[in-house]
């Protein structure tokens, strides 16, 4: 069973390119719609379950704004 | 949705330490960002913050002086391989990188690059290629792909007039004094990956003392390219890759040994 | 220290050896050559830094870079390099971190030849690349004075963290003079605080001309201009020769001024009342003391190896008090004393003088000439 994962994204510096969007494996990530951050994104979130923490949309943000948070192993 | 709570979870992936949490100029989905935070994690990994010293260029990036946590200069347009090796030789102890795009260093800054590697000198150039001139709105550059319409070349690059585009990996290749020459691309997440591994490589070569090293990027530009950033990611696919192959054009023996 | 023989070019560049430079980037271009051939040996010779660079756009961004790596550095041309390296200038003042530039000067505009000329005057005192901002500019006349001068020089721009200019001609370039060497300084172990040298987070230091801002741009104008007026206060250097009682002041800089002391001391032997004052540096320019002069005097005399470059500078502070005429050589030739005393004998026999420009009266003497 693949591990549970999970993200933050720094809305002071997400800039709604949808690049995580297109590249989440899990396709789990969306912008947030009825949010808009201080410089007018909808910044991006996870919208779904199902994250495991596999990094790929950390990998493909330029502004760096994802943390990737993972389960750790048992054992 | 299940709330997960972080606290029983590690962190996989954080802010990399050398990359100021700053927002940044740079248009939404615009590479730059992704190559910044590649330098700055094999900064990180490497543990060469306090050794390094950056040199900014002109273009989108003149202001990288901002979003990087290490000493840095700025140089005159194409003059950032000059102003490098002025720094590396007064103080060849440090790690010395500058960071330029296609017309800085393609078109005013051909003399600088080339005499730079031709001497084989001990910096790393990150190169960013996105085919055109994005500071200034979207001029034709010299790697501006044949037949692509820029501000310059409204009707699209018609070669017959403007000539053909540059192909630097292959250029400075060529010479003795270029110890790690590679293009990768940063269309996707296993490209990014490869990316990354090739500028590691780069501040190895340096670290090792073993000359000239370069990592060209092929590099999405949406605003310019009129495109949105998952698009202008397609484009460069299918457009740039035929024009810029990706490939390591130049290996120095003892870092095609190293493994990272 | 006893004298020795040296040419101009080599003296200035052990000069700056003496004084600790710790890199030089050039690149060979007539008649400063020998300066980068000599440093090519030198250098190494003593562990130091040296590189030819790709040109004169390279040279001046190595000397940048080196600059802001708080290092002594220095680089020679001549009048076209140094017409390239403007760009580079504009930028290190900018950033304000020091650097020495030694100009050779030879003919211009453009190709020309490889003769001596004073005609980088206005690019270098007045121009300098764009941007509000002055070089400091000294012109010798003899190769000591050009050793002293540039083994001073390099205190003087760290103190002021300003360009220093050592401008010269390619006649001091290439001839020989006895010259006593000043001894050598030990090379500085220690890096200014501003300087980039790896540093992280809080100790990073980031060095640049950009201030994105106009307000803030204006700041470090302002703070370049009033750093400015320091050094108008401290920099001005000059001499004057045979002033006392003198009603012709014959007014010249680097050789220029040179030949016209032969002209003012034949003239005196003929008991004319002549005198020279000859500035050193010519940014900051000495006023005052071109004025002082124009209050004493019936008549100035400029005598310039160019088409009247400094003759505006005096003529800002003279016009009007005095009489101010004009003699210059142009195009690589050299002025021989004896043309100089002529223009002297004949402005003191004149009883009336023109009210033309100096600049157009010279232009008519000269048309039987040239």
């Amino acid at each position: 069973m693949p591990l549970k994962g999970t993200i933050s994204v720094d809305e002071n510096l997400c800039k709604a390119c949808e690049l995580c969007v297109e590249a989440c494996p899990q396709h789990v990530i969306a912008l947030e719609n009825e949010k808009i951050t201080s410089r007018g994104f909808h910044p991006a979130h996870l919208a779904q379950d199902g994250c495991t923490g596999c990094g790929i949309c950390a990998l493909v943000c330029p502004e760096a704004a994802i943390t990737i948070y993972r389960e750790k192993r048992a054992g | 949705m299940a709330v997960l709570d972080i606290r029983d979870m590690e962190i996989v992936y954080g802010h990399p330490k050398s990359l100021i949490d700053l927002n940044t100029h740079y248009c939404p989905g615009c590479s730059h960002g992704v190559a910044h935070r590649l330098i700055a994690e094999v900064i990180d990994e490497m543990e060469l913050g306090d050794t390094t010293i950056g040199v900014a260029s002109v273009g989108c990036s003149a202001f990288s002086y901002s979003y990087f946590n290490f000493d840095f200069v700025q140089a005159p347009h194409g003059r950032a391989p000059a102003m490098a090796t002025g720094i590396k030789r007064v103080r060849p102890d440090r790690i010395v990188f500058t960071y330029q795009g296609d017309g800085d260093m393609l078109a005013i800054g051909t003399g600088e690059i080339v005499a730079a590697a031709g001497r084989g000198e001990n910096i790393t150039v990150i190169f960013i290629n996105n085919a055109n001139f994005g500071m200034t709105g979207g001029q034709m550059a010299p790697t501006t792909l044949p037949g692509m319409k820029t501000t310059s070349s409204q009707n699209g690059r018609d070669v017959e007039m403007m000539g053909y585009p540059l192909r630097a990996c292959e250029l400075l290749a060529s010479q003795d004094g270029a110890s790690y020459i590679a293009r990768r691309s940063l269309h996707d997440p296993k490209n990014i990956r490869m990316a990354k591994k090739a500028i590691r490589l780069a501040f190895e070569t340096q670290k090792r003392g073993l000359g000239f090293s370069m990592v060209e990027l092929l590099s999405t530009c949406p605003t310019n390219w009129h495109l949105t950033p998952i698009n202008a990611t397609k484009w460069l696919e299918e457009k740039m890759l035929p024009y810029y192959p990706l490939g390591d054009m130049k290996v120095h023996p003892l870092i095609s040994e190293l493994k990272v | 220290m006893a004298k020795e023989l040296w040419e101009g070019n080599q003296a200035f560049a052990e000069a700056a050896v003496r004084a600790g430079l710790k890199a030089f980037f050039g690149y060979p271009i007539t008649p400063q050559t020998e300066a980068l051939e000599y440093l090519s040996s030198r250098m190494p010779e003593l562990g130091r830094t040296f590189l030819q660079a790709e040109s004169e756009l390279g040279a001046i961004n190595m000397v940048y870079g080196a600059a802001c790596a708080g290092v002594r550095v220095m680089t020679s041309t001549s009048s076209p390099g140094t017409s390239l390296m403007m760009e580079g200038l504009s930028y290190i003042a900018g950033t304000e971190v020091p650097v020495v530039l030694v100009d050779v000067m030879r003919a211009g505009p453009g190709l020309a030849n490889i003769a001596p000329s004073q005609g980088d005057y206005n690019q270098v005192v007045h121009g300098g690349g764009h941007g509000d901002y002055h070089s400091i500019v000294m012109a010798p006349a003899s190769i000591q004075e050009t050793v002293d001068t540039v083994y001073g020089i390099f205190d003087t721009v760290e103190k002021y963290n300003a360009i220093g200019v050592v401008l010269i001609d390619g006649s001091i370039g290439q001839m020989m003079e006895a010259v006593e060497m000043p001894p050598m300084l030990e090379l500085r172990k220690d890096y200014p605080d501003w300087a980039v040298r790896g540093g992280f987070g809080k100790d990073k230091r980031v060095l640049h001309s950009i201030h994105f801002e106009p307000l803030d741009k204006e700041k470090a104008n302002f703070r370049l201009m009033r750093r400015w007026q320091e050094i108008e206060k401290n920099e001005v250097r000059f001499k004057e020769y045979l002033m006392d009682g003198a009603k012709l002041a014959v007014m010249g800089f680097g050789s220029a001024g040179r030949i016209a002391l032969s002209a003012v001391r034949a003239a005196r032997a003929e008991g004319l009342p002549v005198g020279l004052l000859r500035p050193i540096s010519l940014s900051p320019f000495p006023h005052q003391a071109i004025r002082q002069v124009a209050e004493q005097v019936d008549n100035i005399l400029v005598v310039e190896m160019n088409s009247g470059m400094m003759l505006e500078d005096v003529l800002k502070e003279a016009k009007g008090r005095t009489n101010v005429e004009f003699y210059g050589r142009m195009g690589g030739v050299i002025p021989f004393p004896d043309e100089i005393l002529s223009e002297i004998k004949r402005i003191l026999a004149e009883k009336t003088h023109s009210d033309m420009n100096p600049r157009d009266q010279w232009l008519k003497r000269m048309e039987g000439i040239a």
